[in-house]
């Protein structure tokens, strides 16, 4: 994957790359923002319906989605906002019936 | 050589777009610079150009319309006055600061309030410090030749700044003068084309304008300011070559009877016209007086312009804009910081003149030079912050 | 320097006396001479007083300045004698040319002590006549050509009729309108 290339915070002026501009793409993939996360999101297949209204508001692309489902969690870049938890359709039903629970992070 | 033509200021930078043919041109009407968009549409409704022509909703918006095609790698301009230059305000630092070698023909205009429509240069000093380039033209062949000069040192790989080329509004903005225009072929080939290094589009997936933390906004801010001091260079030599097609001349300022002259007006635009009618006029009477025009604002012209005037007695610097710094205008106090490492140097005052439209007579630059007769007289610069032009004020 | 004649014109908004400034710098541009020609900008409302300046001559000129001392005044209404400054700097050796029906001494009185010379046109009449509307400039600029002389009478004739031609090429009845005015008003100038 191409990453940003060559840019770190030891590099003189003339080296930086101009403006910021960001060369290539998929650079976003070499900072792991996951390792922000305090709160996490669990997916519980047996429970989801695939209705796929969690995947459009996760705000770091974390919901992968593949032929027309949802797969298991990216938590690359997820920061545990918890958005997907609160707009699945089970979330007024018991933990056990829920696609997608949420709780403090085990570090 | 060249084409015999008969035009207002405004109908020159028109002409020059048109020759230009930029792929995107993004504008919201202004007095005075109204009719450079509305001809130029005029030239796009009838096909004389293949520019995308975008008629947005403010100046904030034509330079952010500016800056997305500038990105995507399109050469990229735009034409505004006074509050639209200001509301363009902040996009002015993101082209600059996201090295877009955007255009724009500022055609110069007093700064609300009490509202006004006439000239002065209160909207594009206001912009001196945003990290553009500003080229100063007294006429329409002067706003005509910087334009056609501008994006080539815009687009220099040293340089990558947007550059602003001035005129004074309704002086020369709606004054018809002779001018002498350039094929259209030969404009096509001066300017060449525009192959940006990186853009939006094109083959490289990239990101332009994103988050600068504190460990890289000041290299990226070096690299900006290393750009001005590259552009001086750029600027010289795309005017030499300027020159070679058009035999017009241009510099980083205009030297008139400088030379054995003990006195001196450094002005900007349109008055310094004028300000050789009065020149002229003493120099019948063997008044040693000169004038020096500077084109060049940003980059200011450090080494250059403090050489050219330090064998002088005294020297006025007119603003025609005040930056209510209680000091002065924003031309002197550059002028008077940049002799300050002088061996010998002039004595130097500042007159704040022509605000708002207010007319600037020969007799008024006759008065500015007797005024520096008595600091020459004096030895010493009295006042330096003065006016002239004002009823009541001396 | 070579000569240069300036000329100051004061008319009202919407009576095409900024227009003829530029067509008088268009005829000039065209027999060789360097032009300027601009108006004083201001309340450019339908009615108000506007003025307009030609400065015209062998060299480039570099003052951007209005002018004060005019070798010729054109006045396109002949109601602004009263309530502008109408021969304010004027050159003794210039003149003054306004729009009227009137005996140019029968207007000397409203000149505040003005001696030099004054001209009549009656260009409204000779433009609803020839051109069919009341649209002064024409006839007016006609007069300032024969007056000023600062272009030569045959030239001004040529280059105006090839730019009507131009201008209005479906049109041939209004260029031949306009020639009429011209040339009827080149022979009509009260005062010469």
């Amino acid at each position: 994957m191409n990453y940003v290339k060559g840019v770190n915070q030891d590099q003189p002026w003339y080296e930086v790359n101009e403006a910021g501009t960001v060369l290539g793409g998929g650079t976003s993939l070499a900072v792991n923002t996951g390792e922000w996360r305090i709160m996490i999101p669990a997916w519980h297949e047996k429970n989801c319906i695939q209705c796929l209204l969690c995947f459009p508001v996760c705000a770091d692309s974390s919901i992968p989605v593949k032929d027309e489902k949802r797969g298991e969690f990216d938590f690359t870049h997820c920061k545990g906002c918890g958005v997907c938890y609160k707009v699945c359709p089970t979330f007024r039903k018991t933990d056990a019936e829920k696609a997608i629970t949420f709780e403090k992070e085990d570090k | 050589m060249g084409i015999r033509e008969r035009l207002s200021g405004n109908e020159a930078v028109a002409i020059a777009l048109k020759q230009i043919n930029p792929d995107v041109l993004a504008a919201y009407p202004i007095t005075p610079s109204t009719e450079v968009p509305q001809y130029f549409a005029q030239y796009v409704a009838d096909g004389e150009v293949d520019t995308e022509f975008i008629a947005v909703e403010s100046e904030h918006s034509a330079m952010s319309a500016c800056i997305a095609a500038a990105a995507a790698g399109g050469r990229t301009a735009t034409i505004t006055s006074a509050c639209g230059l200001a509301l363009m305000w902040e996009l002015l630092y993101v082209a600059s600061g996201t090295r877009l070698p955007i255009t724009l023909a500022v055609v110069n205009r007093a700064l609300s309030a009490p509202i006004n429509i006439n000239n002065d240069h209160s909207d594009s000093m206001g912009a001196r410090d945003s990290g553009w380039i500003q080229l100063y033209s007294e006429n329409n062949q002067e706003a005509y030749d910087n334009y056609l000069m501008s994006l080539r040192i815009a687009e220099h790989k040293d340089v990558m700044l947007p550059v602003m080329v001035c005129q004074d509004g309704f002086i020369t903005s709606h004054a018809v003068e002779n001018i002498e225009l350039i094929e259209g072929e030969k404009v096509k080939n001066f300017v060449g084309e525009y192959v940006p290094k990186h853009s939006l589009i094109g083959g490289e997936p990239i990101s332009i304008g994103p988050y600068d933390t504190p460990q890289f906004y000041f290299e990226h801010a070096y690299q900006r300011a290393q750009a001005m001091i590259n552009s001086k260079k750029v600027i010289l030599d795309v005017s030499k070559e300027f020159a070679a097609l058009t035999g017009r001349e241009y510099g980083l300022f205009e030297e008139y009877k400088m030379e054995d002259a003990e006195r001196a007006i450094i002005v900007l635009n349109s008055s310094a016209g004028t300000a050789k009618g009065a020149c002229d006029l003493l120099r019948a009477k063997g008044e040693k007086v000169g004038v020096l025009k500077l084109r060049v604002f940003r980059p200011f012209p450090l080494e250059e312009l403090s050489k050219a005037i330090s064998h002088l007695k005294a020297v006025a610097v007119m603003d025609k804009a005040d930056s209510f710094s209680a000091m002065g205008g924003p031309l002197f106090t550059d002028v008077r910081s940049a002799c300050y490492d002088l061996k010998t140097r002039p004595h130097i005052i500042n007159y704040i003149y022509g605000l708002g439209g207010r007319d600037v007579r020969v007799e008024d630059f006759t008065l500015v030079f007797d005024a520096l007769k008595q600091v020459v007289v004096d030895d010493r610069p009295g006042e330096i912050y003065r006016h002239v032009g004002v009823r009541g004020v001396q | 320097m070579s000569k240069m004649v300036e000329i100051r014109w004061h008319g009202r908004g919407g009576q095409g006396a900024k227009t003829a400034s530029l067509l008088l710098a268009d005829a000039a541009f065209n027999t060789g001479k360097f032009v300027q020609g601009f108006p004083e900008y201001g309340p450019e409302r339908m009615g108000a007083p506007i003025t307009a300046y030609n400065r015209i001559s062998d060299e480039r000129c570099s003052l951007h300045c209005n002018i004060y001392e005019p070798d010729y005044v054109v006045i396109v209404d002949a109601t602004l004698l009263t309530a502008v400054d109408a021969t304010g700097g004027l050159k003794p050796d210039g003149g003054i040319i306004i729009n009227s029906a009137k005996e140019p001494e029968e207007l000397r009185p409203l000149l505040d002590g003005y001696e030099g010379r004054i001209y009549t046109i009656d260009a409204g009449k000779i433009a609803e006549e020839e051109i069919g509307r009341n649209i002064p400039n024409t006839p007016m600029l006609a007069a300032v050509v024969v007056v000023s002389g600062v272009i030569p009478e045959d030239e001004f004739l040529n280059d105006m009729e090839g730019s009507m031609k131009h201008k209005f090429a479906n049109k041939p009845q209004v260029i031949e309108g306009n020639m009429r005015a011209i040339k009827r008003s080149m022979r009509e100038v009260k005062g010469l």
